[in-house]
């Protein structure tokens, strides 16, 4: 409803406080004649008719920045009983407009269209509430003075800035599947959130694949939730993990989303890491992992995200499809170890494919300069498990 | 809603009479067409160099005249266009056909209207 009236009225404070006002007149009118047929459209048409009122009353003080707004509400003669989803549509493109930082992106999604409470949103994101509230403030206040339009990006469009939510969307998921393996455990869950909102956006765009497809990857590590970390908070890696943990159901929700994705006939970035994921739970022990076809899809995904992380992740499937001395010429390429030099993962990735390789002593070297590069404790605890066993491993 | 696009460049910029000029202004001259072909108004201008800048500062009554431009950096402002859009999604589209912005950046900034 709030999604409805910010589409009617364009401008999120207000909608927040003219359906405020007109909940106070439910409360104190439905009580006494009885609740309306449609209740939704009788708080819709009332916070609009509430909306003007105080418009009006800010007229006075500020008449040329509001009038035109009047204007267009007057001109939505709807009822405010017809369906919300291009209502919720708008806001979803207009959270996760590229004019606005990411920061805010997430932050005015997770408060516009999640149920969360803003204190939950900052704890999640272990910000302060006044730091959150400034951040949606300021974005709030962008979107009303450089003229952001709450509209549903056209055709030509609407590949890119359907990425923009999705990368939200994701950003937001991470946020939650990341924290809680850290030492603080949070209460809220975004990973929750984030696959509820993937699937409202699934629900107002069901032809489109790329949203499916993100819902599949989403369940597919979620599934694993239970059995990437040991008792210890170490994370295990994908090969070492019991998959008898896995989450089935989960599993078969992501396999039943990237059917339909791929039903579209259409390929995305998304789909085609849904599709490596699924390669991965399609395995019921690790050594029976088809890695040919996951180095065939990095190939086509490096076709859309060209990036060095990419490239990374395709060498590591090629030192399990073929060996790693093959994974490692790839890593040891000068542009990509120049471009990842920084990344605690790359020089794990390096180490490890050194110690597949025999080359202990390299290896070890290469532990200990992607520990150095890393802040995570639990990372470091990882790596200092493989140094020791490097160590008894030469002795 | 008006918007200013503040066009700003560096010297990776074609110059007068330079490689890349000729086609820059014919790329210019196609883009002004375009703003005409909408039927809203707009007005824009190229501005000379910043070597031929002069800012001037007012302080306690006195004016303070200093040869050279507001800032010194390594890009600086080189025209501008003042154009009506519906909405900031129109303003990105014209700013990103704007063709010096395949050298250095556009700025989209809403005009305050007072």
């Amino acid at each position: 409803m709030l999604a409805r009236l910010i589409g009617i009225l364009g401008d999120f404070d207000l909608a927040e406080d003219a359906l405020q006002d007109a909940l106070l007149s439910a409360a104190s009118a439905w009580p006494l004649r009885g609740v309306p047929d449609n209740p939704a459209g009788w708080l819709v048409t009332t916070a609009r008719r509430k909306a003007i009122d105080r418009l009006r009353s800010a007229v006075a003080s500020d008449r040329r920045h509001r009038d035109w707004r009047e204007l267009s509400i007057a001109w939505d003669t709807g009822d405010g009983s017809e369906p919300i989803a291009d209502d919720r549509l708008r806001l979803i493109f207009t959270c996760s407009h590229p004019a606005l930082t990411l920061e805010a992106q997430v932050a005015l999604t997770l408060r516009s269209l999640g149920g969360l409470s803003t204190e939950e949103v900052a704890k999640a994101f272990l910000i302060s509430e006044t730091a959150l509230a400034q951040r949606i403030v300021r974005a709030k206040r962008k979107i009303r003075q450089a003229g952001i339009a709450y509209r549903i990006p056209p055709p030509g469009e609407l590949p890119e800035r359907l990425a923009a939510v999705l990368a939200v969307l994701y950003l937001i998921f991470n946020a939650g599947y990341l924290s809680a393996s850290g030492a603080e455990l949070v209460k809220v869950d975004l990973c929750d959130e984030a696959l509820r909102l993937v699937g409202v956006v699934v629900d107002l765009l069901p032809g489109e694949p790329e949203p499916l497809s993100l819902g599949a990857m989403m369940y597919f590590q979620d599934s694993r939730r239970e059995a990437r970390v040991d008792a210890g908070g170490i994370p295990i890696t994908l090969e070492e993990q019991d998959r008898s943990r896995w989450d089935a159901a989960k599993v078969a929700t992501g396999l039943a989303l990237l059917a339909r994705a791929q039903e579209t006939g259409r390929v995305g970035p998304y789909l085609l890491k849904a599709s490596i994921s699924a390669v991965h739970v399609g395995a019921p022990r690790s050594d029976l992992t088809d890695w040919t076809t996951i180095v065939d899809l990095y190939d086509r995904l490096l076709e859309w995200e060209p990036t060095a992380v990419v490239r990374l992740n395709r060498a590591v499937a090629v030192a399990m499809a073929d060996s790693p001395a093959a994974g490692l010429e790839l890593v040891d390429d000068p542009g990509l170890a120049a471009e990842l030099a920084a990344y605690h993962l790359y020089q794990a990735t390096r180490a490890d494919l050194l110690r597949r390789s025999g080359r202990l002593d390299e290896a070890a070297v290469a532990y200990r300069l992607a520990r150095g590069k890393t802040n995570n404790i639990a990372e470091q605890r990882f790596i200092d498990r493989r140094l020791e066993a490097l160590a008894a491993a030469a002795s | 809603m008006r918007y200013m696009l503040i066009i700003h460049n560096d010297e990776t910029h074609p110059l007068p009479g330079g490689p890349g000029w000729d086609e820059l202004m014919t790329d210019y001259a196609e883009f002004s067409k375009q703003l005409a072909s909408y039927g809203r108004p707009f007005t824009g201008d190229p501005l000379m160099g910043p070597d031929t800048a002069t800012t001037v500062r007012v302080r306690n009554g006195e004016t303070l005249t200093v040869d050279g431009p507001f800032a010194e950096t390594k890009e600086w402002m080189s025209g501008y266009y003042l154009i009506d859009c519906d909405d900031l999604d129109q303003a990105l589209r014209a700013a990103a056909m704007v063709p010096s912005a395949r050298f250095g950046s556009v700025e989209v900034r809403p005009v305050a209207e007072m």
